[in-house]
Protein backbone atom coordinates (compact mmCIF):
# COMPACT_ATOMS: atom_id res chain seq x y z
CA UNK A 1 0.00 0.00 0.00
CA UNK A 2 2.37 2.47 0.94
CA UNK A 3 4.76 1.56 -1.66
CA UNK A 4 1.89 2.17 -4.04
CA UNK A 5 1.44 5.29 -2.29
CA UNK A 6 4.81 6.35 -2.94
CA UNK A 7 4.49 5.87 -6.32
CA UNK A 8 1.75 7.58 -6.83
CA UNK A 9 3.46 10.57 -5.32
CA UNK A 10 6.87 10.33 -7.36
CA UNK A 11 4.30 9.90 -10.87
CA UNK A 12 2.77 12.89 -9.32
CA UNK A 13 6.13 14.70 -8.77
CA UNK A 14 7.06 13.57 -12.69
CA UNK A 15 4.00 14.90 -14.03
CA UNK A 16 3.30 18.34 -11.77
CA UNK A 17 6.32 19.29 -9.72
CA UNK A 18 9.21 18.45 -11.82
CA UNK A 19 10.62 21.46 -14.46
CA UNK A 20 7.13 23.08 -12.98
CA UNK A 21 5.14 21.45 -15.30
CA UNK A 22 2.09 22.91 -13.43
CA UNK A 23 2.76 25.89 -15.45
CA UNK A 24 1.41 24.00 -18.23
CA UNK A 25 -2.45 23.18 -17.13
CA UNK A 26 -1.94 26.71 -15.27
CA UNK A 27 -1.43 28.74 -18.63
CA UNK A 28 -3.35 25.96 -20.34
CA UNK A 29 -6.56 27.11 -18.58
CA UNK A 30 -5.95 30.42 -18.62
CA UNK A 31 -5.81 29.81 -22.61
CA UNK A 32 -9.16 27.86 -22.58
CA UNK A 33 -11.01 30.05 -20.09
CA UNK A 34 -10.33 33.06 -22.30
CA UNK A 35 -11.18 31.66 -25.67
CA UNK A 36 -14.02 30.55 -24.29
CA UNK A 37 -15.11 34.15 -22.75
CA UNK A 38 -14.17 36.03 -25.99
CA UNK A 39 -15.78 33.28 -28.45
CA UNK A 40 -19.08 33.17 -26.27
CA UNK A 41 -19.22 37.34 -26.29
CA UNK A 42 -18.78 36.81 -30.26
CA UNK A 43 -21.27 33.93 -30.59
CA UNK A 44 -24.26 34.98 -28.62
CA UNK A 45 -23.86 38.57 -30.46
CA UNK A 46 -23.71 36.85 -34.02
CA UNK A 47 -26.42 34.47 -33.26
CA UNK A 48 -28.67 37.18 -31.89
CA UNK A 49 -28.29 39.28 -35.09
CA UNK A 50 -28.93 36.10 -37.28
CA UNK A 51 -32.02 34.85 -35.01
CA UNK A 52 -33.18 38.15 -35.20
CA UNK A 53 -32.62 38.04 -38.79
CA UNK A 54 -33.88 34.67 -39.34
CA UNK A 55 -37.81 35.33 -37.23
CA UNK A 56 -38.14 38.57 -38.85
CA UNK A 57 -38.02 37.05 -42.05
CA UNK A 58 -40.49 34.21 -40.75
CA UNK A 59 -42.63 36.51 -39.01
CA UNK A 60 -42.81 39.16 -41.70
CA UNK A 61 -41.92 38.02 -45.01
CA UNK A 62 -39.29 40.92 -44.88
CA UNK A 63 -35.18 40.40 -45.45
CA UNK A 64 -35.23 38.40 -47.94
CA UNK A 65 -31.00 38.64 -49.05
CA UNK A 66 -30.05 38.88 -44.87
CA UNK A 67 -32.33 35.53 -44.15
CA UNK A 68 -30.27 33.94 -47.55
CA UNK A 69 -27.15 34.85 -46.13
CA UNK A 70 -27.92 33.52 -42.97
CA UNK A 71 -29.33 30.51 -44.45
CA UNK A 72 -25.63 30.22 -45.64
CA UNK A 73 -24.18 30.72 -42.72
CA UNK A 74 -25.99 28.37 -40.95
CA UNK A 75 -25.72 25.68 -43.30
CA UNK A 76 -21.62 26.22 -44.03
CA UNK A 77 -20.85 26.59 -40.08
CA UNK A 78 -23.16 23.76 -38.42
CA UNK A 79 -22.60 21.22 -42.02
CA UNK A 80 -18.58 21.10 -41.02
CA UNK A 81 -16.66 20.44 -38.01
CA UNK A 82 -14.95 23.24 -35.66
CA UNK A 83 -11.58 22.00 -35.98
CA UNK A 84 -12.00 22.04 -39.84
CA UNK A 85 -12.99 25.61 -39.56
CA UNK A 86 -10.02 26.36 -37.21
CA UNK A 87 -7.57 24.98 -39.73
CA UNK A 88 -9.19 26.63 -42.43
CA UNK A 89 -9.29 30.05 -40.55
CA UNK A 90 -5.74 29.89 -39.28
CA UNK A 91 -3.78 28.52 -42.47
CA UNK A 92 -6.23 29.44 -44.96
CA UNK A 93 -8.04 32.47 -44.35
CA UNK A 94 -5.01 34.24 -42.28
CA UNK A 95 -2.38 32.61 -44.52
CA UNK A 96 -0.12 35.96 -45.22
CA UNK A 97 -0.80 37.84 -42.05
CA UNK A 98 1.56 36.97 -39.03
CA UNK A 99 -1.91 37.36 -36.51
CA UNK A 100 -2.17 36.71 -32.82
CA UNK A 101 -3.60 32.96 -32.29
CA UNK A 102 -5.98 34.00 -29.71
CA UNK A 103 -7.57 35.70 -32.04
CA UNK A 104 -7.98 33.27 -34.84
CA UNK A 105 -8.97 31.11 -32.03
CA UNK A 106 -12.01 33.51 -30.86
CA UNK A 107 -13.17 33.71 -34.52
CA UNK A 108 -13.28 30.42 -35.32
CA UNK A 109 -15.16 29.40 -32.04
CA UNK A 110 -17.16 32.65 -31.76
CA UNK A 111 -18.69 32.06 -35.73
CA UNK A 112 -19.11 28.54 -35.18
CA UNK A 113 -21.03 28.81 -31.99
CA UNK A 114 -22.97 31.21 -33.14
CA UNK A 115 -24.84 29.36 -35.71
CA UNK A 116 -25.99 27.09 -32.64
CA UNK A 117 -26.73 30.16 -31.00
CA UNK A 118 -29.33 31.85 -33.75
CA UNK A 119 -30.64 28.73 -33.64
CA UNK A 120 -31.32 28.27 -30.02
CA UNK A 121 -32.62 31.92 -29.85
CA UNK A 122 -34.44 31.82 -33.17
CA UNK A 123 -36.94 28.45 -31.43
CA UNK A 124 -36.94 31.07 -28.46
CA UNK A 125 -38.16 33.75 -30.23
CA UNK A 126 -40.57 31.60 -32.23
CA UNK A 127 -42.09 30.00 -29.05
CA UNK A 128 -43.49 33.14 -28.22
CA UNK A 129 -47.54 33.58 -28.74
CA UNK A 130 -48.30 35.96 -31.75
CA UNK A 131 -50.88 36.96 -29.39
CA UNK A 132 -47.55 38.83 -27.73
CA UNK A 133 -46.56 40.37 -30.88
CA UNK A 134 -50.33 41.64 -31.61
CA UNK A 135 -50.65 43.07 -28.40
CA UNK A 136 -47.19 44.73 -28.47
CA UNK A 137 -48.21 46.09 -32.38
CA UNK A 138 -51.18 47.33 -31.09
CA UNK A 139 -50.18 48.94 -28.46
CA UNK A 140 -48.19 51.22 -30.82
CA UNK A 141 -44.66 49.63 -30.62
CA UNK A 142 -42.74 49.06 -33.83
CA UNK A 143 -41.70 45.79 -34.71
CA UNK A 144 -38.01 46.61 -33.75
CA UNK A 145 -39.21 47.82 -30.04
CA UNK A 146 -42.01 44.60 -29.80
CA UNK A 147 -38.53 42.42 -30.02
CA UNK A 148 -36.49 44.40 -28.18
CA UNK A 149 -39.02 45.01 -24.91
CA UNK A 150 -41.61 42.72 -25.16
CA UNK A 151 -40.43 39.03 -27.54
CA UNK A 152 -36.85 38.74 -26.55
CA UNK A 153 -37.09 39.44 -22.70
CA UNK A 154 -39.40 36.17 -22.54
CA UNK A 155 -37.56 34.47 -25.25
CA UNK A 156 -34.32 34.96 -23.71
CA UNK A 157 -35.69 32.88 -20.39
CA UNK A 158 -37.09 30.55 -22.67
CA UNK A 159 -33.61 29.38 -23.85
CA UNK A 160 -31.38 29.83 -21.05
CA UNK A 161 -30.86 26.18 -20.76
CA UNK A 162 -30.07 25.76 -24.34
CA UNK A 163 -27.69 28.20 -23.76
CA UNK A 164 -25.90 27.25 -21.17
CA UNK A 165 -25.79 23.92 -22.88
CA UNK A 166 -23.81 25.64 -25.74
CA UNK A 167 -21.57 27.36 -23.60
CA UNK A 168 -20.26 24.24 -21.79
CA UNK A 169 -19.77 22.27 -25.56
CA UNK A 170 -18.17 25.40 -26.60
CA UNK A 171 -15.95 25.45 -23.50
CA UNK A 172 -15.20 21.75 -24.30
CA UNK A 173 -14.85 22.08 -28.35
CA UNK A 174 -12.03 24.77 -27.67
CA UNK A 175 -9.48 21.64 -26.66
CA UNK A 176 -8.93 21.29 -30.52
CA UNK A 177 -7.12 24.47 -30.38
CA UNK A 178 -3.92 22.54 -29.79
CA UNK A 179 -4.12 22.32 -33.73
CA UNK A 180 -2.59 25.44 -34.18
CA UNK A 181 0.00 25.04 -31.81
CA UNK A 182 -2.17 26.72 -28.95
CA UNK A 183 -1.41 25.93 -25.51
CA UNK A 184 -4.80 25.63 -24.52
CA UNK A 185 -5.54 23.35 -21.19
CA UNK A 186 -6.00 19.53 -23.45
CA UNK A 187 -2.21 20.76 -25.09
CA UNK A 188 -1.08 21.52 -21.91
CA UNK A 189 -1.38 18.30 -20.74
CA UNK A 190 -0.74 16.39 -24.31
CA UNK A 191 2.80 18.52 -23.26
CA UNK A 192 3.12 17.04 -20.34
CA UNK A 193 2.47 13.55 -21.77
CA UNK A 194 5.10 14.03 -23.98
CA UNK A 195 7.75 14.75 -21.65
CA UNK A 196 6.67 12.32 -18.69
CA UNK A 197 5.11 9.79 -20.87
CA UNK A 198 2.64 9.02 -18.73
CA UNK A 199 -0.53 8.36 -19.93
CA UNK A 200 -2.73 8.78 -17.14
CA UNK A 201 -2.30 11.53 -14.83
CA UNK A 202 -2.19 14.22 -16.74
CA UNK A 203 -5.21 13.45 -18.62
CA UNK A 204 -7.02 12.58 -15.53
CA UNK A 205 -6.08 16.21 -14.12
CA UNK A 206 -7.10 17.76 -17.65
CA UNK A 207 -10.31 16.12 -17.32
CA UNK A 208 -10.97 16.92 -13.79
CA UNK A 209 -10.49 21.05 -14.24
CA UNK A 210 -12.82 20.53 -17.21
CA UNK A 211 -15.38 19.15 -14.98
CA UNK A 212 -14.89 21.33 -12.33
CA UNK A 213 -15.13 24.71 -15.06
CA UNK A 214 -18.23 22.88 -16.36
CA UNK A 215 -19.79 22.27 -12.71
CA UNK A 216 -19.09 26.29 -11.72
CA UNK A 217 -20.96 27.32 -15.37
CA UNK A 218 -23.92 25.21 -14.52
CA UNK A 219 -24.03 26.46 -11.15
CA UNK A 220 -24.05 30.09 -12.75
CA UNK A 221 -26.19 28.77 -15.15
CA UNK A 222 -28.67 27.81 -12.85
CA UNK A 223 -28.24 31.32 -10.47
CA UNK A 224 -29.22 32.82 -13.46
CA UNK A 225 -31.99 31.01 -14.43
CA UNK A 226 -33.66 31.35 -10.94
CA UNK A 227 -33.28 35.28 -10.89
CA UNK A 228 -34.96 35.43 -13.97
CA UNK A 229 -37.72 33.49 -12.96
CA UNK A 230 -38.25 35.43 -10.16
CA UNK A 231 -39.92 38.10 -12.39
CA UNK A 232 -42.85 35.17 -13.15
CA UNK A 233 -44.34 35.31 -9.99
CA UNK B 1 -33.84 -14.98 -10.42
CA UNK B 2 -33.93 -14.98 -13.59
CA UNK B 3 -31.35 -11.89 -13.80
CA UNK B 4 -28.89 -13.35 -12.06
CA UNK B 5 -29.00 -16.20 -14.09
CA UNK B 6 -28.02 -14.59 -17.20
CA UNK B 7 -25.39 -12.59 -15.28
CA UNK B 8 -23.86 -15.40 -14.06
CA UNK B 9 -23.73 -17.04 -17.49
CA UNK B 10 -22.76 -14.05 -19.06
CA UNK B 11 -19.37 -13.80 -16.53
CA UNK B 12 -18.53 -17.44 -17.01
CA UNK B 13 -18.38 -16.72 -20.64
CA UNK B 14 -16.46 -13.67 -20.47
CA UNK B 15 -14.33 -15.85 -18.07
CA UNK B 16 -13.96 -18.26 -20.26
CA UNK B 17 -12.86 -15.88 -23.35
CA UNK B 18 -10.30 -13.88 -21.16
CA UNK B 19 -8.94 -17.36 -20.05
CA UNK B 20 -8.84 -18.39 -24.06
CA UNK B 21 -7.00 -14.79 -24.66
CA UNK B 22 -4.01 -15.10 -22.03
CA UNK B 23 -3.60 -18.79 -23.32
CA UNK B 24 -0.12 -19.49 -23.96
CA UNK B 25 -0.12 -18.83 -28.19
CA UNK B 26 2.45 -18.19 -29.86
CA UNK B 27 2.59 -14.69 -30.96
CA UNK B 28 2.47 -14.31 -34.51
CA UNK B 29 2.33 -10.29 -34.92
CA UNK B 30 5.25 -7.66 -34.44
CA UNK B 31 3.10 -4.15 -33.85
CA UNK B 32 5.21 -1.62 -34.68
CA UNK B 33 4.10 2.06 -33.91
CA UNK B 34 5.09 5.01 -35.73
CA UNK B 35 3.56 8.22 -36.60
CA UNK B 36 3.94 8.39 -40.80
CA UNK B 37 4.47 12.09 -41.02
CA UNK B 38 8.11 11.75 -40.95
CA UNK B 39 9.51 11.15 -44.13
CA UNK B 40 11.91 9.63 -45.38
CA UNK B 41 11.90 7.67 -42.12
CA UNK B 42 7.85 7.16 -42.26
CA UNK B 43 5.30 7.99 -44.87
CA UNK B 44 2.18 7.56 -46.50
CA UNK B 45 2.69 6.01 -50.31
CA UNK B 46 -0.83 5.31 -51.11
CA UNK B 47 -2.42 3.33 -48.43
CA UNK B 48 0.97 2.42 -47.17
CA UNK B 49 3.23 3.22 -44.72
CA UNK B 50 6.29 3.38 -46.65
CA UNK B 51 10.09 4.79 -45.39
CA UNK B 52 13.22 3.41 -44.05
CA UNK B 53 11.88 2.62 -40.72
CA UNK B 54 9.17 0.53 -41.85
CA UNK B 55 11.61 -1.62 -44.37
CA UNK B 56 14.13 -1.51 -41.58
CA UNK B 57 10.71 -3.12 -39.06
CA UNK B 58 9.75 -5.10 -41.84
CA UNK B 59 13.30 -6.70 -42.13
CA UNK B 60 13.55 -7.54 -38.38
CA UNK B 61 9.77 -9.10 -38.92
CA UNK B 62 11.68 -11.11 -41.57
CA UNK B 63 14.17 -12.39 -39.43
CA UNK B 64 12.02 -13.47 -36.41
CA UNK B 65 9.58 -14.97 -38.45
CA UNK B 66 6.81 -12.51 -37.54
CA UNK B 67 4.16 -10.75 -39.76
CA UNK B 68 4.57 -7.01 -39.41
CA UNK B 69 1.52 -4.67 -38.34
CA UNK B 70 2.34 -1.04 -38.46
CA UNK B 71 -0.11 1.58 -36.42
CA UNK B 72 -0.37 4.81 -37.31
CA UNK B 73 -0.49 7.19 -34.27
CA UNK B 74 0.84 10.69 -32.89
CA UNK B 75 4.33 10.95 -32.40
CA UNK B 76 3.34 11.83 -28.27
CA UNK B 77 1.73 9.09 -27.68
CA UNK B 78 3.96 6.31 -29.13
CA UNK B 79 6.20 5.44 -25.95
CA UNK B 80 2.81 5.06 -24.06
CA UNK B 81 1.68 3.35 -26.85
CA UNK B 82 4.59 0.12 -25.69
CA UNK B 83 4.41 0.99 -22.37
CA UNK B 84 1.01 0.01 -22.34
CA UNK B 85 1.24 -2.87 -24.51
CA UNK B 86 -0.81 -1.49 -27.36
CA UNK B 87 2.05 -2.10 -29.59
CA UNK B 88 5.37 -4.13 -29.36
CA UNK B 89 8.26 -2.12 -30.55
CA UNK B 90 8.54 1.98 -31.31
CA UNK B 91 10.48 2.70 -34.97
CA UNK B 92 9.58 6.59 -35.50
CA UNK B 93 12.76 8.35 -36.09
CA UNK B 94 12.71 8.16 -32.52
CA UNK B 95 16.37 9.14 -30.35
CA UNK B 96 17.56 7.89 -27.42
CA UNK B 97 16.77 10.22 -24.23
CA UNK B 98 17.43 9.82 -21.15
CA UNK B 99 13.83 10.92 -19.95
CA UNK B 100 12.73 8.53 -22.69
CA UNK B 101 14.92 5.91 -20.99
CA UNK B 102 12.81 6.06 -17.91
CA UNK B 103 9.82 4.78 -19.49
CA UNK B 104 11.09 1.98 -21.93
CA UNK B 105 14.18 0.41 -23.16
CA UNK B 106 16.05 1.19 -26.34
CA UNK B 107 17.62 -1.32 -28.80
CA UNK B 108 21.40 -0.51 -30.31
CA UNK B 109 20.97 2.88 -32.57
CA UNK B 110 20.00 1.96 -36.18
CA UNK B 111 21.21 5.71 -37.67
CA UNK B 112 22.79 8.64 -36.78
CA UNK B 113 21.52 12.41 -37.85
CA UNK B 114 21.03 15.39 -36.47
CA UNK B 115 18.08 18.31 -35.86
CA UNK B 116 18.39 21.02 -38.52
CA UNK B 117 17.12 24.97 -38.13
CA UNK B 118 14.95 25.52 -41.30
CA UNK B 119 14.35 29.38 -41.75
CA UNK B 120 12.91 31.49 -45.11
CA UNK B 121 15.72 32.40 -47.35
CA UNK B 122 17.10 35.86 -46.36
CA UNK B 123 16.21 35.23 -42.59
CA UNK B 124 18.16 37.64 -40.31
CA UNK B 125 19.19 33.77 -38.60
CA UNK B 126 22.12 32.26 -39.96
CA UNK B 127 23.26 30.09 -37.06
CA UNK B 128 21.54 28.02 -33.94
CA UNK B 129 22.49 31.04 -31.65
CA UNK B 130 20.39 33.43 -33.69
CA UNK B 131 17.46 31.41 -32.17
CA UNK B 132 17.34 33.75 -28.99
CA UNK B 133 14.11 35.58 -28.12
CA UNK B 134 12.78 33.90 -31.68
CA UNK B 135 9.43 32.22 -32.34
CA UNK B 136 10.27 28.71 -33.02
CA UNK B 137 8.07 25.90 -34.61
CA UNK B 138 8.27 22.02 -33.65
CA UNK B 139 6.35 18.93 -33.61
CA UNK B 140 5.42 17.86 -29.69
CA UNK B 141 7.48 15.68 -28.10
CA UNK B 142 10.27 15.32 -30.76
CA UNK B 143 13.64 16.30 -29.33
CA UNK B 144 13.90 18.88 -31.51
CA UNK B 145 10.83 20.37 -29.21
CA UNK B 146 13.20 19.94 -25.96
CA UNK B 147 16.19 21.24 -27.41
CA UNK B 148 13.83 24.35 -28.10
CA UNK B 149 12.75 24.48 -25.22
CA UNK B 150 16.48 25.12 -23.60
CA UNK B 151 16.75 28.46 -25.91
CA UNK B 152 16.49 31.76 -24.05
CA UNK B 153 13.81 33.73 -24.06
CA UNK B 154 11.97 31.65 -26.55
CA UNK B 155 8.60 31.11 -27.64
CA UNK B 156 7.94 27.58 -28.83
CA UNK B 157 5.08 26.62 -30.79
CA UNK B 158 4.15 22.81 -30.75
CA UNK B 159 2.52 21.78 -33.86
CA UNK B 160 1.04 18.02 -34.32
CA UNK B 161 3.22 17.89 -37.46
CA UNK B 162 6.49 18.78 -38.44
CA UNK B 163 4.56 19.85 -41.92
CA UNK B 164 2.39 22.27 -40.18
CA UNK B 165 5.47 23.77 -38.32
CA UNK B 166 6.99 24.15 -41.54
CA UNK B 167 3.84 25.88 -43.36
CA UNK B 168 3.62 28.34 -40.58
CA UNK B 169 7.13 29.25 -40.97
CA UNK B 170 5.95 29.65 -44.30
CA UNK B 171 3.82 31.99 -43.24
CA UNK B 172 5.70 33.49 -41.24
CA UNK B 173 3.87 32.76 -38.45
CA UNK B 174 7.15 31.29 -36.07
CA UNK B 175 10.66 32.49 -37.68
CA UNK B 176 12.66 28.61 -37.71
CA UNK B 177 11.73 24.96 -37.20
CA UNK B 178 13.93 22.84 -35.45
CA UNK B 179 13.11 19.16 -37.02
CA UNK B 180 15.14 16.14 -37.93
CA UNK B 181 17.82 16.34 -41.12
CA UNK B 182 16.24 14.13 -43.17
CA UNK B 183 12.46 15.53 -42.85
CA UNK B 184 14.05 18.59 -43.24
CA UNK B 185 15.49 18.20 -46.68
CA UNK B 186 12.11 17.05 -47.70
CA UNK B 187 10.16 20.04 -46.59
CA UNK B 188 12.60 21.96 -48.31
CA UNK B 189 12.37 20.10 -51.27
CA UNK B 190 8.92 20.76 -51.76
CA UNK B 191 8.74 24.44 -50.68
CA UNK B 192 10.34 27.16 -52.20
CA UNK B 193 12.14 29.80 -50.49
CA UNK B 194 13.22 27.75 -47.15
CA UNK B 195 16.70 26.77 -46.39
CA UNK B 196 18.21 24.61 -43.69
CA UNK B 197 21.48 26.03 -42.02
CA UNK B 198 24.62 24.54 -42.44
CA UNK B 199 25.07 24.30 -38.85
CA UNK B 200 23.26 21.29 -37.41
CA UNK B 201 21.72 21.77 -34.00
CA UNK B 202 22.79 18.62 -32.67
CA UNK B 203 23.56 14.90 -33.57
CA UNK B 204 21.81 12.35 -32.63
CA UNK B 205 21.36 8.43 -33.17
CA UNK B 206 17.71 7.09 -33.77
CA UNK B 207 16.80 3.74 -31.89
CA UNK B 208 13.81 1.10 -31.57
CA UNK B 209 11.67 1.65 -28.12
CA UNK B 210 10.51 -1.15 -26.52
CA UNK B 211 8.23 -1.75 -23.27
CA UNK B 212 10.79 -2.05 -20.24
CA UNK B 213 9.42 -5.39 -19.42
CA UNK B 214 9.93 -6.76 -22.54
CA UNK B 215 13.61 -7.61 -21.96
CA UNK B 216 13.01 -11.09 -24.98
CA UNK B 217 12.01 -8.88 -27.83
CA UNK B 218 14.47 -6.32 -26.88
CA UNK B 219 17.08 -8.79 -27.34
CA UNK B 220 15.99 -10.45 -30.57
CA UNK B 221 15.77 -7.34 -32.20
CA UNK B 222 19.27 -6.51 -31.06
CA UNK B 223 20.28 -9.82 -32.35
CA UNK B 224 18.39 -9.25 -35.76
CA UNK B 225 19.54 -5.36 -35.93
CA UNK B 226 23.00 -6.92 -35.54
CA UNK B 227 22.84 -9.80 -38.60
CA UNK B 228 21.00 -6.91 -40.82
CA UNK B 229 23.70 -4.27 -40.11
CA UNK B 230 26.35 -7.25 -41.38
CA UNK B 231 24.88 -8.03 -44.14
CA UNK B 232 24.19 -4.54 -45.67
CA UNK B 233 21.06 -4.96 -45.43
CA UNK B 234 20.23 -1.89 -43.07
CA UNK B 235 22.71 0.59 -45.03
CA UNK B 236 20.88 -0.45 -48.53
CA UNK B 237 17.89 0.50 -46.91
CA UNK B 238 19.05 4.36 -46.20
CA UNK B 239 20.61 4.49 -48.96
CA UNK B 240 17.37 3.72 -50.91
CA UNK B 241 15.67 6.78 -49.20
CA UNK B 242 18.50 9.35 -49.22
CA UNK B 243 20.88 10.26 -51.28
CA UNK B 244 24.40 10.72 -50.04
CA UNK B 245 25.51 14.14 -50.07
Amino acid sequence: MSDWLKELAHRFYLNFIKDDRWLYITRGLRTTVLITVFALILGVALGFIVAIIRSAHDKTGKLKIANFICRVYLTVIRGTPVVVQLLIIYYGIFASVAIEKMIVAVIAFGVNSGAYVAEIVRSGIMSIDKGQLEAGRSLGFSYAQTMVYIIIPQAFKNVLPALGNELIVLLKETSVSGYIAMEDLTKGGDIIRSRTFDAMMPLLAVAAIYLIVVILLEFLVGRLERRLRNSDH
Amino acid sequence: MKLRKILCGALAALMTLSLAGCGGEKKTTLIMATNAEFPPYEYRDGDQIVGIDAEIAQAIADDLGLELVIEDMAFDSLIAAVQSGKADMVLAGMTVREDRLENVNFSDPYTLTAQVVIVKDGSAIVSPSDLVGKKVGVQLGTTGDMYAEDIDDVTVERFNKGFEAVQSLLQDKVDAVIIDREPAKVFISQNEGLIILDEEYTVEEYAIAIAKDNTELLEQVNASLAKLKGSGKIGSIINKYISAD
